[in-house]
């Protein structure tokens, strides 16, 4: 699916991915955790194609393309969907009629035809419901006014409408409460295939006991110090992320 | 990155700047009495429309050239300007046939295809368009349509000579000819324009529109529309304007009257492209206009919907004046500028009867280095009670270099007055277009999505047919153009 080799990216001077490693492969649930500032959020907006960020070095295949050389929205068409750490409010610009330009340009790419107003409308029913998202939010402009849990379903919603291949969650756990956490994590791991991998990028160990991982990464300082299965999550939340600290600190 | 994407879009041609190559009739430079005489003579006008001419010409040189609005600009050199180039061609045109090719191939590059017009006739068509091209009116089509439900619709010269007490009894009712340096100048020099008469309780079948070219150089476009709703009337009137792109500053200085009688609604509807100067400020329209209508009596209406993505500079406020008990002002409005653009503009709404209502929607959108003003005035006069308004005044900026102002002035002199006043300023950011261009939205249809998003209560507003023109012009005029 996607195959990330020493990539290095920087903001500025400052280098904040200095050579990730990664490889994800179909129907595979990656877990990345972290303190604070290692990196998680840069490499997921490198990975969407965010302009803040100078790659430096390294090599990022998805689906057999080179990503980097794309731009953002040929990227998000390939198939690569990011959900928001903090979705962005466009007011007066309806969640349907947002979505349904996403979904016809995605179309496009591809090759094909329109989609009509029924089928997709008949597509938002089925897709709300599985995410239990409120009619009434599908109709309100994109965000605007949204709580924090339901600008974080509505993410999941827009992730159920597009069907990527590549989802990657950015702290998709950040402000939520339990049971707004659970419909969340429901909706993606419905959302899971064969056919399609999610990369989930967390600072707790909380969420990953709704999206099982079946590997967790360790990032630290640009780079991921300690891969595993789920297990490495639970010894992390033992240990707090001071040990990882201690452990690597030297190796720098 | 981001400038680049706001460079490359910006560079963006502007796509009705060519000239039609056509042998005009047009004055020698220069503004006294005898220019005027002549222009009069040239258009056959009878005594009193010279003698109201002359009265505004006298009380203009008396006037100064207003200078409080919020814009910067080298003032026109009056004596410098042309007053009167039209396309030569025969006298009277029995049919579209007559009309030069040229001029004809001139509106169909501009999508307005007057042969079109011509095969529809007695096939339904609901526009009947009057064409102006530099100081005259080229066609007016249906006009015999229109005819049918006693619809006057036609060039004001030819109102003039063929009706004119109705033109004598409405001219200056709503713009007196002194009313403004601007007016005065448009009341003195004038030279074609609309007219449009709907008798008592006729429902005009079909949108009216005008359409107005400047092509001639060294010239300047000083047109006049009037429009009269008689009572229980109804009309929907559009206007449309582009001009060729050239280096110097032209002026475009006209005078739109609108009087609604007793149950009558008029809704004027403008999408205003004159050419707005090239990315250095070099070049453009002065767009210097008095648009004002009169709810004369009860139960009328009038609503002004606005589109002004073009013009160097513009300076302009449809107005109305409540005078009938329980009438309506609506004024809606989307203004646009980028580059070096410049727009002072907004509306006032003049509460003399008693409940009256009026709606105030304005939306400003800035980018490039461009300044975007709102002025607008609520007035409630002794004696209008139960008079309200309520107005929302929103601001978009784009990019860090424009400006946004708002200058909204409310004068109530009666207690039982509602006045609401609502103002908010956003910004387009970078963020909302990544997020577009995550969802596979490159960054044109995103700017695209966003400003229709934020013009949409006023673009609702457009007729059909024009509020798809109006998203393209939005989306053309602002690609982009994010910094």
């Amino acid at each position: 699916m996607i195959s990330i080799k020493n990539l290095k990216a920087s903001i500025g001077e400052k280098e904040i991915l200095r050579g990730i490693n990664l490889e994800v492969k179909a129907g595979e649930v990656h877990a990345i955790m972290g303190p604070n500032g290692s990196g998680k959020s840069t490499l997921s907006s490198v990975l969407a194609g965010r302009e803040d960020y100078d790659v430096t070095d390294g090599e990022v295949i998805f689906n057999g393309k080179n990503l980097l050389d794309m731009s953002p929205e040929d990227r998000a068409r390939e198939g690569l969907f990011l959900a928001f750490q903090y979705p962005v409010e466009i007011p007066g610009v309806s969640n349907i009629n947002f979505l349904r330009t996403a979904v016809n340009e995605i179309r496009a790419y591809h090759g094909q035809e329109e989609m009509s107003a029924k089928d997709f409308l008949a597509l938002v029913k089925e897709k709300q419901k599985l995410v239990e998202l409120d009619s009434k939010l599908a109709n309100r402009s994109v965000n605007e006014g949204f709580s924090g849990g339901e600008k974080k379903r509505n993410e999941i919603f827009q992730m159920a409408m597009l069907q990527p291949k590549l989802s990657i969650l950015d702290e998709t756990d950040s402000g939520l409460d339990i049971d707004a956490l659970r419909i969340v994590a429901n909706g993606v791991n419905k959302l899971k295939s064969k056919d399609n991998a999610t990369i989930v990028i967390t600072h707790y160990q909380r969420l990953l006991d709704y999206i099982v991982p079946d590997f967790v990464h360790i990032l630290y300082k640009g780079r991921i110090v300690k891969s595993g299965g789920k297990e490495l999550a639970l010894e992390l939340e033992a240990k707090g992320y001071d040990e990882i600290k201690k452990e690597f600190e030297i190796a720098e | 990155m981001a400038n680049e994407i706001l460079e490359e879009h910006i560079n963006k041609d502007y796509e009705w700047g060519f000239v039609t190559d056509i042998e005009s009739d047009k004055f020698l430079p220069g503004l006294n009495e005898s220019v005027i005489s002549s222009l009069s003579k040239k258009k056959n006008e009878p005594e009193w429309m010279l003698e109201f001419r002359l009265k505004a010409y006298r009380n203009w040189l008396n006037m100064v050239e207003p200078e409080w609005a919020h814009v910067s600009y080298t003032k026109p050199n009056f004596q410098d300007i042309s007053y009167y180039s039209a396309p030569k061609q025969k006298k009277e045109l029995a049919s579209l046939d007559e009309v030069d090719p040229e001029l004809l191939k001139t509106f169909e590059k501009l999508g307005i295809s007057l042969e079109e017009q011509k095969r529809l006739t007695g096939v339904q068509s609901n526009i009947a368009v009057d064409a102006v091209f530099d100081s005259v009116s080229v066609k007016t089509t249906f006009r015999e349509t229109l005819a049918e439900k006693g619809v006057i619709f036609c060039s004001f010269s030819e109102a003039v000579q063929e009706h004119p007490e109705l033109v004598k009894k409405y001219m200056g009712m709503a713009v007196p000819a002194t009313d403004n340096f601007y007016a005065a100048l448009n009341s003195a020099v004038f030279s074609d324009g609309s007219f449009c008469y709907i008798p008592k309780g006729v429902r005009c079948p079909m949108e009216l529109s005008t359409y107005f070219r400047i092509n001639a150089s060294g010239t300047g476009q000083f047109e006049r529309t009037l429009i009269v709703a008689d009572e229980g009337s109804y009309v929907s009137y559009l206007e449309g304007c582009t001009a060729p792109q050239r280096d110097e500053n032209q002026l475009h200085a006209a005078v739109v009257e609108i009087i609604a009688h007793k149950d009558a609604e008029v809704k004027y509807s403008t999408v205003q492209n004159w050419y707005p100067g090239d990315k250095d400020g070099k070049g453009g329209i002065y767009n210097f206009v008095t648009k004002r209508g009169i709810c004369l009596e009860d139960n009328s209406k009038i609503s002004w919907t606005q589109v002004e993505t073009g013009s160097a500079v513009t300076w302009k406020y449809p107005s109305v004046i409540l005078k009938g008990n329980n009438s309506v002002g609506e004024f809606y409005s989307v203004a646009v500028t980028n580059n070096h653009q410049q727009a002072d503009t907004g509306t006032k709404m003049i509460h003399i009867g008693k409940n009256t209502r009026s709606t105030i929607i304005s939306k400003g959108i800035s980018a490039g280095v461009s300044n975007n003003s709102y002025r607008g005035l609520v007035q409630i006069k002794k004696g209008a009670t139960n008079a309200r308004n309520f107005s929302q005044c929103d601001s978009l900026l784009m990019g860090d270099k424009c400006g946004a102002h708002t200058f909204p002035y409310i004068e109530i002199k009666d207690k039982s007055a509602v006045v609401e006043h609502e103002a908010t300023t956003s910004k387009i950011g970078e963020d909302q277009l990544f997020y577009c261009n995550q969802r596979g939205i490159d960054t044109e249809k995103a700017i695209g999505l966003i400003v229709n998003g934020y013009c949409k209560e006023v673009l609702n507003k457009l007729p059909m047919e024009f509020a798809v023109e109006a998203q393209k012009l939005l989306a053309i005029s602002l690609e982009g153009s994010v910094g």
